[in-house]
């Protein structure tokens, strides 16, 4: 494999702040405080960090990697190769090896076998993480985890890690918790000690501290997402666990208390309830919407796919819902606990008949929390399903974002009529009727008192007032009217970001979670000589941005992580006038995108087009 | 020639008139037993004298899902998926929690499709009526088996039924559910009884009325027609649901003979003893009554079981007693200051 860290310019000159290591061990082990530990103490000397849990769909035994990626330049994204390993598992210790380049570094736990060909051209640092841990006397039930401990320090010490930012790590981890505090610093402090006692560095990897990431903040998109649904005034969350979706409710469970008790009664405004399935789940947001809450559910592809039919009546009846797909890896069961964009256009289209969605597609941890109250904002404007797509990747793991920002336009809660305001009506009021003309309706919610107010929801044809129809004429009319509310929602949707390069004359088109991948490939083509711009999609249906993209590039190269180029195909669609312009690139093996695939993909493609 | 000034409209207690209560014309077929029923559920809410915007009225899919649309015109009603009724409800029941929940269902949607939903709605417990219109046929489909197709049933176009009947009392009971009736289409006087019962009742009521298809299942030897009804009903005892406003009448009812069973509302529930003692709190007995009934073909109606509750669902969750979806927005979106500490615990 072509690693940058091996290549004759950078020769074996020290690299300080610039490095991905992975530290590979046993699911179930307890590696995951550690390695926490490890991450946010790079993350507290002001070093730009992304940390991801590359873990299988089981609870113990499986090997599990965490990969801590530095990059002073502030890149994020994922780097297919290691330069630093911690090898704590016997089973795949020789294949984690084969990731490193010449020079690469490998602390490992000296009572794993080393390989008898491990390459030559390594540095290795034996750890004897078990003889420190027996020495500690520590519990027999506590030894496993504490042996991840030792590791922190050690490696802490040879990268150079300051003890103080370890211990900012060690109290944000253990807060109030004071003897688990003192009794994981102190391993990490034997581990330290026995470092710089015994270890000559022989490696060229170090890190130093840096002016403090003041503006950013350490989280996941899933506990992003929850916690922007709580600061939009989510009234009632339904839902059903599902991998990796179940993180961004268990975080709304955790907060909410916190955060969303009535400040004139003290009693609970979220409603969090655990459901039978996601077709219950699905069914009780619907409710709950049409009833005058903002009401949400979060799942992944297997759950969007019972949600369907649900789906599809809150699309016709016009009801508010927030939907949050946490993409996982399919068709079928897939691999539930690693990443894609596969859904998307499913997603787009979800339900039978004549149908389309309004999708908001996060790229960063701060986006999540931004759509997290947006949406609802959307879903009640429009009176209609809003769609949240994030990814296992942006979800699940840990990310350096932008702090977070209060919402402070006033929330949209869309045409909702009470008792008092129907009179302005004088009974030319029906659910379904257009008054505004911008194919938006007047609708009431349950409670309402006055007499006028009720009306009759059904999921079969209906006319303005809600009576079945089965009237041609007004079938159409119905269903292009939804039709041109939906369209008209995409200026107010959040828009594109567009990151232009000097003299740029082709672009990239890219969602999601893929962006710290493509930013990097973009720089990284740019210093090949070829100028890229790149423009992000935020939401769907595009907005006039694009088309104006499209018309300024010779060509625009779709990138998605999926396997037929699914956004590509929405936007040959949407935009056929510029299909000739665009091009997809995408791929899908359950890992995040990387930028050099960005860059040899682009490079390649250029190559045969000329 | 209008005659309103001379004639003397009846009114319930808050004003209304049984107009007030009605709903669209029924497109059932005409002898349909869900049009029984869905007169007597305005009629019950009538004689409650509970405003018809106080009620919600969800269902499925189905002739009885329909119906929803032929009672309770000012209510809001919610004609939703396949068997998906309950989950609407879940969701839907939080926004107000004045509002009483009726739900119409039929046993394609309950027993077959929704089984689960069902069961899941009853553990929960949401205040709530469940009315199964039980016909033990798919009627808008034309007439295939059901759930609740007795064993041996023979239709038009599909032969003879080799599946068992699944009793929905048993499973609401099994579920938990504090309140099972059992109604027959052909009883308006016990069904209306039962329904006040259960909508004065505290967490879930089912009611599970046996309400013939005159189209697709109504031969005499059918378990769920008319006829069979006629000629076995056996009402476990005599109902009658006593408003808390009246429970001086009481007294009028002879003791021994009756039992009195009080709602947490502060209403009542009379029954009187038929021909067998029969105690609607005893679960056992419940369950034995049931067996037997579906053993010997023994059509037992009234209150099956009831066990009168102090809470229910709501109580679980803690939350403002006002209309939840009525909350000003300044109550549901947090202070900045939050948002500052939640920013500073991050970093």
């Amino acid at each position: 494999m072509d690693h940058p860290n091996e290549n004759a310019q950078t020769g074996q000159k020290p690299l300080v702040n610039d490095f991905c290591m992975t530290i590979c061990t046993v699911n179930g082990s307890g590696s995951a405080t550690a390695n926490t530990i490890l991450y946010r103490a790079l993350f507290n000397m002001g070093i730009p960090t992304s940390g991801k849990n590359i873990f299988p769909s089981n609870i113990k035994g499986l090997p599990t990697w965490f990969v801590i990626r530095a990059s002073e330049k502030g890149y994020l994204g994922r780097v297919p190769y290691d330069d630093i390993i911690v090898a704590m598992n016997a089973d795949t210790f020789a294949n984690d090896l084969t990731y490193l380049p010449k020079g690469g570094v490998v602390f490992y736990a000296d009572h794993l076998q080393k390989p008898a060909d491990a390459n030559p051209d390594l540095v290795y640092y034996p750890m004897p993480i078990r003889q420190m841990v027996r020495q500690a006397e520590v519990p027999r039930n506590l030894r496993e985890y504490m042996e991840n401990m030792a590791y922190v320090g050690i490696v802490g010490q040879i990268l150079g890690i300051p003890m103080e930012n370890i211990e900012y790590a060690l109290r944000k981890h253990f807060g109030s918790r004071q003897t688990a505090l003192e009794s994981n610093r102190s391993m990490i402090q034997s581990g330290y000690e026995w470092a710089s006692a015994n270890v000559i560095k022989q490696d060229r990897y170090s890190v130093r501290v840096l002016p403090p990431l003041a503006d950013y903040i350490l989280t996941d998109g899933n506990n992003a997402g929850a916690l922007g649904a709580l600061f939009g005034g989510a009234q009632f969350c339904s839902w059903y666990p599902i991998t990796p979706a179940s993180s961004l409710v268990e975080s709304m469970i955790a907060q909410n208390p916190k955060l969303r008790k009535d400040p004139q009664t003290g009693k609970n405004t979220c409603i969090i309830l655990q459901v039978e399935d996601e077709l219950a789940a699905a069914g009780s947001a619907i409710g709950a919407g049409w009833a005058g809450l903002r009401a949400m559910t979060a799942t992944s592809g297997p759950g969007l796919s019972l949600m369907t039919e649900n789906v599809g009546l809150a699309y016709y009846t016009e009801t508010p819902v927030v939907i949050w797909d946490v993409q996982r890896v399919g068709p079928s069961t897939g691999l539930p606990t690693r990443t894609a964009q596969s859904d998307l256009a499913m997603v787009y289209r979800l339900g039978h008949g004549d149908i389309n969605h309004i999708i908001l597609i996060p790229g960063s941890v701060n986006e999540c929390f931004e759509f997290g109250w947006k949406a609802f904002d959307i879903a009640e404007h429009y009176q209609t399903p809003v769609f949240v797509m994030s990814d296992l990747d942006l979800g699940m793991n840990q990310w350096i974002t932008r702090k977070f920002d209060y919402p402070h336009e006033p929330m949209d809660r869309g045409r909702v009529l009470w008792e008092d305001d129907l009179a302005r009506f004088e009974g030319a009021w029906g659910r379904y009727k257009d008054i505004e003309g911008d194919g938006i309706p007047w609708r009431t919610v349950m409670g309402n008192q006055n007499p006028a107010a009720p009306y009759f929801t059904r999921g079969t044809g209906h006319d303005e007032y809600g009576n079945y129809s089965e009237d041609p004429q007004n079938w159409a009319k119905t269903i292009q009217r939804i039709k041109r509310k939906l369209e008209s929602s995409c200026e107010y949707l959040p828009c594109p970001i567009i990151r232009k390069k000097p003299n740029a004359r082709i672009g990239i088109i890219a969602l999601g979670s893929t962006d710290p991948a493509i930013i990097e490939g973009q720089d990284q083509l740019e210093e090949a000589g070829l100028p890229v711009d790149y423009l992000r999609i935020r939401a769907l249906p595009v907005c006039c941005d694009v088309r104006e993209f499209l018309e300024n590039h010779e060509k625009v190269y779709v990138l998605e992580l999926n396997r037929d180029g699914q956004l590509y195909g929405i936007l040959i669609q949407e935009l056929h006038d510029y299909s000739p312009k665009l091009i997809s690139i995408s791929e899908v093996d359950g890992l995040p995108m990387t930028a050099i695939w960005v860059k040899q993909q682009i490079l390649s493609k250029e190559q045969q087009n000329g | 020639m209008d005659n309103a000034q001379t004639t003397k409209v009846e009114r319930n207690f808050v004003g209304l008139s049984p107009i007030d209560y009605r709903g669209k014309p029924s497109t059932l077929c005409p002898g349909c037993g869900h049009n029984t029923v869905s007169n007597q559920i305005q009629q019950a809410v009538y004689e409650l004298g509970i405003v018809p915007e106080m009620i919600a009225k969800f269902s499925g899919i189905g002739c009885s899902s329909k119906s929803l649309n032929y009672y309770l015109s000012r209510s809001f009603g919610f004609n939703g998926l396949h068997g998906r009724m309950p989950t609407l409800v879940s969701g839907a029941c939080f926004a107000d929690r004045r509002i009483k929940a009726l739900g119409t269902s039929g046993d394609g949607d309950t027993a077959s499709i929704g089984l689960g939903h069902f069961k899941h709605l009853i553990r929960r417990n949401v205040p709530m009526v469940y009315i199964i219109e039980n016909n033990g046929v798919y009627g808008l489909t034309k007439g295939q088996f059901s759930a609740t197709s007795d064993l041996g049933l023979e239709l038009k176009h599909q032969g003879k039924n080799f599946l068992p009947p699944l009793d929905l009392c048993m499973e609401a009971l099994i579920s938990g559910a504090k309140f099972v009736a059992r109604a027959f289409s052909g009883d308006i006087k016990q069904m209306k009884e039962l329904l006040k019962a259960a909508i004065a009742h505290n967490g879930i009521a089912v009611i599970d009325v046996i309400s013939p298809c005159v189209t697709f299942n109504n031969h005499d030897d059918a378990l769920q027609s008319y006829t069979w009804g006629r000629e076995n009903e056996a009402p476990i005892q005599d109902i009658t649901y006593v408003p808390r406003a009246q429970a001086i009448e009481i007294k009028e009812f002879q003791e021994g003979e009756t039992r009195e069973v009080r709602l947490h509302d502060g209403s009542s529930i009379i029954l009187k003893k038929i021909d067998r003692d029969y105690d609607p709190t005893d679960k056992h007995a419940a369950l034995d009554l049931l067996t037997e009934s579906y053993k010997n073909h023994y059509f037992a109606t009234g209150l099956i079981y009831i066990e009168n509750a102090s809470t229910n669902f709501f109580d679980e969750f803690d939350f403002v007693e006002e209309p939840l979806n009525r909350l000003t927005p300044d109550r549901l979106r947090p202070e900045p200051a939050a948002l500052d500490r939640i920013n500073q615990t991050y970093q």
